[in-house]
């Protein structure tokens, strides 16, 4: 898969706890192409967290050192040393994260933190600043220059959520890393943070990992998605196969339990019933097993990765056999 | 069968001992340097009339002479043996902290509980006065108080009462607000239960705990403000020895022997490591959301 | 900010009124005839009757609270008995000498105590953290008159590096600083420990943030983390601490004026108080009150300054 901006093959990271090794990601594998943009999708607990901190080289001090690869541009990011990995943060590799209203330093003005992530660079203050006013402008904050020197608390959640984005973009990443940057936000915002990004990945051409739950928010803005859970990946495909025909039993229930899809009136919203499994003391096969309608006898030894079709693979034994009726 | 019920309830009971929390005090290092400090104070007030000599008797003969085995801390310049008059300090070091940390307590359990379920009015005003309370620094109060009163020992308590009390009662106030507006009790409310019966079942239970853990704390301080004005000689009055008289005696005569003066900190050093030691490791153990230090 | 400082403002006003009051009241309970007492056996009968005359005491209370207050407002706060000058006069000639111990101990225990907190938080768990955790709550514990007994005897009396008594020569400010070296060190090791866990409880806080998190991911350094992003924050709680430590500092000082026989208020006190010069002792309580209140209110309003969400919010 070479050719990719983002390629991680193998990703295995365990954290030390008291009951012993929590396998937070196994096995995890996922490419993201120049100029692409992939989704994730995964419930809380699924190793989405983990996932983007792996990438960004900002794991708590409790994990120990990932197996696996991740390889970005040219370089190997497991074991990258810190001031190289500061050069990356920031410039090349940027992040939008899920809280707006905590996701920036409430006693500096936004200007100054605008012009903090710049550090990196050559140029004056003055340039710095026009800089972050460009991007400001196409956020569409309205009067950037004057509001450039107002604090945090001085706008609205979806407007700091722009200022994010804008953060996130004026150095004109090679990747942006979106993590649900719409989950804190109504319906009426999300709509227009998604045409935001996608507008501006346009603009300035670089990949995005859109991390969410919400499947419609996927659906519009990403190319390619991956579904996770518990830490694995459990299918990946182009979006308008996974979404028109998903092959993992997970993927499949997903998609009846979401509320978008509920065509008529219930008593109950559907859901996956069971719970999350014990991630210190794996279970033996496949790693959704407890919860899944189709499993069967070999569903206790661990599944093959199934190709359904070039390009669209998942994790189950009988991915091949579930077709949509 | 019958054994082996027998057994099991042995081990968990050695268990218990073991998690105690005596047991995992003992274990931090802190904790168990406070235990032992501690122990000294109050093993050398419970022994203090063993020493074989008296802690106010003169023996003119006998002044400034350095530790050995017969003055284990030496004399001071009154021939007096200063670690007999060190051991009947903290008599009077563990007594004021005891009566007046006691005091401070069911005062300010008492008026945090008014102002918090009584009314507003009522509050407004127990609060401007405790406010103003505790806007004196402590030793101008001790002075301004003494200057009236004349040094003596209750002086020396209703110093201590004044500047803590108006602490505690602002805790127990603002815990009580909370409580007020519990089910449990808004329910028992509903029932037509009468506000002191609210308080004492409901209420007050609620308070005691986190309230002992913060007063406990406090004795370091107790010690420090009784050492403190017997230093001033505003305390208690000679010959009776409170460490802080026996400071002041080594600092007045500090070019003729060190020991007196060493004599004096030392005891109120022990005093205060121990108990704060102590203090904290318990906190941490006890109620770690009281925790001041993240 | 300008409603909040106008209400902050006026509580400190209402408590100053009150405490004096309370100050005041005291007197009520001396037992037998205060002018006898708070004027000592030296004072002749003409002395106590103007006395008795000065502060209404032969008046219904109210009457004398009203009377002290307006007398206080116009700056008299009574004769000194010794010398029969103003009050306010003998009081604040003694004062900066007061003011320079206590400016100096919040200087050097605020230049050690922040970074140690800073450090500990950055370096939390680690063994460096921990001793500075046991060194701080050592630092609390100790009382200041001993450290102020136990410095003099080995600094001064046993190794002569620092002046035993006095605040030095006026006009000679380097001599001046010697002398103030070991008081200060009395008066602020206490708030060494105590701002450094305060500073180190706070800081850890801000560092679990998300917006620091997210200061991380875009790659600014743990540098420019630590200072200019979570120290920020961290430092205004730490701001009104130290306004209340002034007041705190007030007590610790007058042991250490007495212990190295500095001139200053707290020894100003303490001797009226051996030489019952009533008037005095309150005028200069009192004064010391006002000063606590003051710069309560004054590290109070600089903290909500310098946090833009309280500045902005009217």
């Amino acid at each position: 898969m070479s050719g990719n901006l983002l390629d991680i093959s193998g990703l295995s990271v365990a954290f030390r706890t008291k009951r012993g090794p929590l396998k937070a990601l196994r096995n995890v594998s996922l490419g993201v192409g120049k100029g692409e943009i992939v989704g994730i999708i995964g419930e809380s607990g699924c190793g989405k967290s983990t996932l983007i901190n792996s990438i960004i080289g900002l794991l708590p001090a409790n994990a120990e050192k990932p197996s696996g690869h991740i390889r970005f541009a040219d370089e190997e990011i497991v074991g990258m040393p810190e001031a190289r990995l500061q050069q990356l943060r920031g410039e090349r590799i940027t992040t939008i994260f899920q809280d707006p209203m905590t996701a920036l330093n409430p006693v500096l003005s936004i200007g100054t933190q605008m012009t903090a992530i710049q550090y990196r660079r050559t140029g004056s203050t003055a340039e710095k600043r026009r800089r972050a006013i460009e991007f400001l402008e196409k956020v569409r904050m309205p009067d950037a220059r004057s509001r450039l020197d107002q604090y945090p608390h001085q706008f609205s959640g979806g407007m700091r959520q722009r200022i994010c984005i804008a953060m996130a973009l004026l150095t004109e990443p090679d990747l942006l890393i979106a993590d649900e940057p719409t989950t804190a936000l109504d319906a009426t915002l999300e709509v227009q943070v998604i045409r935001l990004i996608r507008e501006l990945q346009r603009d300035i051409g670089c990949s995005v990992l859109f991390i969410s739950h919400h499947l419609g928010a996927v659906a519009e803005l990403c190319e390619r998605v991956a579904i996770m859970y518990a830490g694995e990946v459990v299918e990946h495909g182009p979006v308008r196969d996974i979404f028109r025909d998903p092959r993992h039993p997970y993927t499949r229930k997903l998609l009846e339990c979401d509320p978008g899809r509920v065509l008529e009136p219930l008593a109950r919203l559907p859901t996956i019933g069971g719970e999350l499994p014990d991630l210190v003391r794996l279970p033996q096969g496949c790693i959704f097993e407890g919860r899944c309608p189709d499993r069967f006898a070999r569903c206790r030894e661990r599944p093959p990765v199934e190709t359904v079709r070039p390009g669209h693979e998942a994790a189950c034994y009988k991915a091949r056999e579930l077709v949509n009726p | 069968m019958s054994d082996q019920l027998f057994d099991s309830d042995r081990v968990s009971a050695g268990a218990r001992w073991r998690d105690s929390t005596f047991m995992r005090i003992v274990r931090e290092p802190m904790g168990a340097l406070g235990i032992f400090l501690v122990a000294l104070v109050v093993l050398g007030a419970l022994f203090a009339d063993f020493t074989g000599y008296s802690p106010i008797k003169l023996a003119m003969r006998d002044r400034f002479l350095d530790p050995s085995l017969a003055h284990l801390l030496g004399t001071d310049h009154l021939g007096r043996d200063l670690f007999t008059r060190v051991l009947h300090g903290a008599r009077i070091a563990l007594g004021v902290a005891f009566i007046a940390t006691g005091i401070s307590f069911i005062g300010g359990l008492v008026l945090g509980m008014i102002a918090g379920y009584g009314p507003r009015w009522l509050d407004s005003l127990l609060l401007l006065v405790l406010d103003s309370l505790r806007s004196f620094p402590t030793v101008m109060l001790a002075l301004a108080l003494v200057t009236l009163t004349g040094p003596s020992l209750s002086a020396v308590v209703l110093v201590v009462v004044i500047a803590n009390l108006p602490s505690y009662a602002r805790v127990v106030r603002a815990q009580t607000m909370a409580l007020k507006a519990t089910e449990f009790v808004l329910s028992a409310r509903s029932l037509g239960a009468r506000s002191w019966r609210i308080l004492a079942v409901h209420i007050m239970p609620n308070l005691v705990g986190p309230l002992v853990i913060i007063v406990a704390m406090d004795i370091p301080v107790v010690i420090t403000i009784e050492a403190g004005m017997s230093f001033l000689g505003l305390g208690v009055r000679p010959p009776t020895p409170s460490w802080g008289s026996i400071l002041n005696d080594g600092y007045a005569f500090i070019r003729e022997s060190s020991w007196p003066a060493i004599a004096g900190g030392l005891p109120i050093i022990i005093a205060t490591l121990g108990f704060t030691f102590l203090g904290e490791t318990l906190r941490d153990h006890l109620d770690p959301r009281l925790r001041q230090d993240g | 900010m300008l409603s909040y400082a106008l209400k902050r403002t006026g509580l400190a006003v209402v408590i100053t009124a009150i405490s004096l009051i309370l100050l005041i009241s005291m007197i009520q309970f001396i037992p037998g005839d205060p002018a006898a007492v708070l004027l000592g056996p030296l004072a002749s009968p003409a002395m106590r009757e103007a006395f008795r005359q000065q502060m209404g005491l032969d008046q219904p209370a109210i009457v004398q609270i009203l009377r002290f207050f307006g007398r206080v407002l116009t700056g008299d706060l009574g004769t000194d008995v010794l010398t029969n000058r103003s009050v306010l006069i003998t009081v604040v000639e003694q004062l900066p000498y007061t003011l320079a111990l206590i400016a100096t101990s919040i200087g050097w225990s605020a230049l050690l105590g922040i970074p140690l907190g800073c450090f500990a938080a950055v370096y939390r768990g680690s063994l460096a953290d921990r001793i500075v955790g046991v060194l701080s709550v050592s630092s609390i514990a100790l009382p200041a008159f001993v450290v102020a007994v136990y410095s003099l005897l080995l600094f001064s009396v046993k190794l002569g590096w620092f002046p035993t008594i006095g605040a030095g020569d006026q006009g000679a400010p380097l001599d001046q600083l010697h002398h103030l070296v070991l008081p200060s060190l009395a008066v602020g090791l206490g708030w060494v420990g105590y701002l450094a866990r305060m500073v180190r409880a706070s800081m850890l806080e801000v560092l679990s943030e998300n917006h620091i998190r997210m200061a991380r991911a875009f790659g600014l350094t743990e540098r420019t983390i630590t200072y200019q992003y979570a120290l920020k924050i961290a430092i205004i709680p730490t701001v009104v601490i130290l306004g209340m430590g002034v007041g705190n500092m007030i007590s610790s000082a007058v042991f250490a004026e007495i212990v190295f026989a500095r001139p200053g208020v707290g020894k100003l006190i303490f001797d009226s108080i051996a030489t019952r010069n009533y008037p005095v002792v309150m005028g200069a309580v009192m004064i010391t009150t006002g000063f606590y209140v003051l710069s309560t209110l004054i590290a109070d309003l600089i903290a909500a300054g310098l946090d833009p969400r309280v500045r902005s919010a009217l």
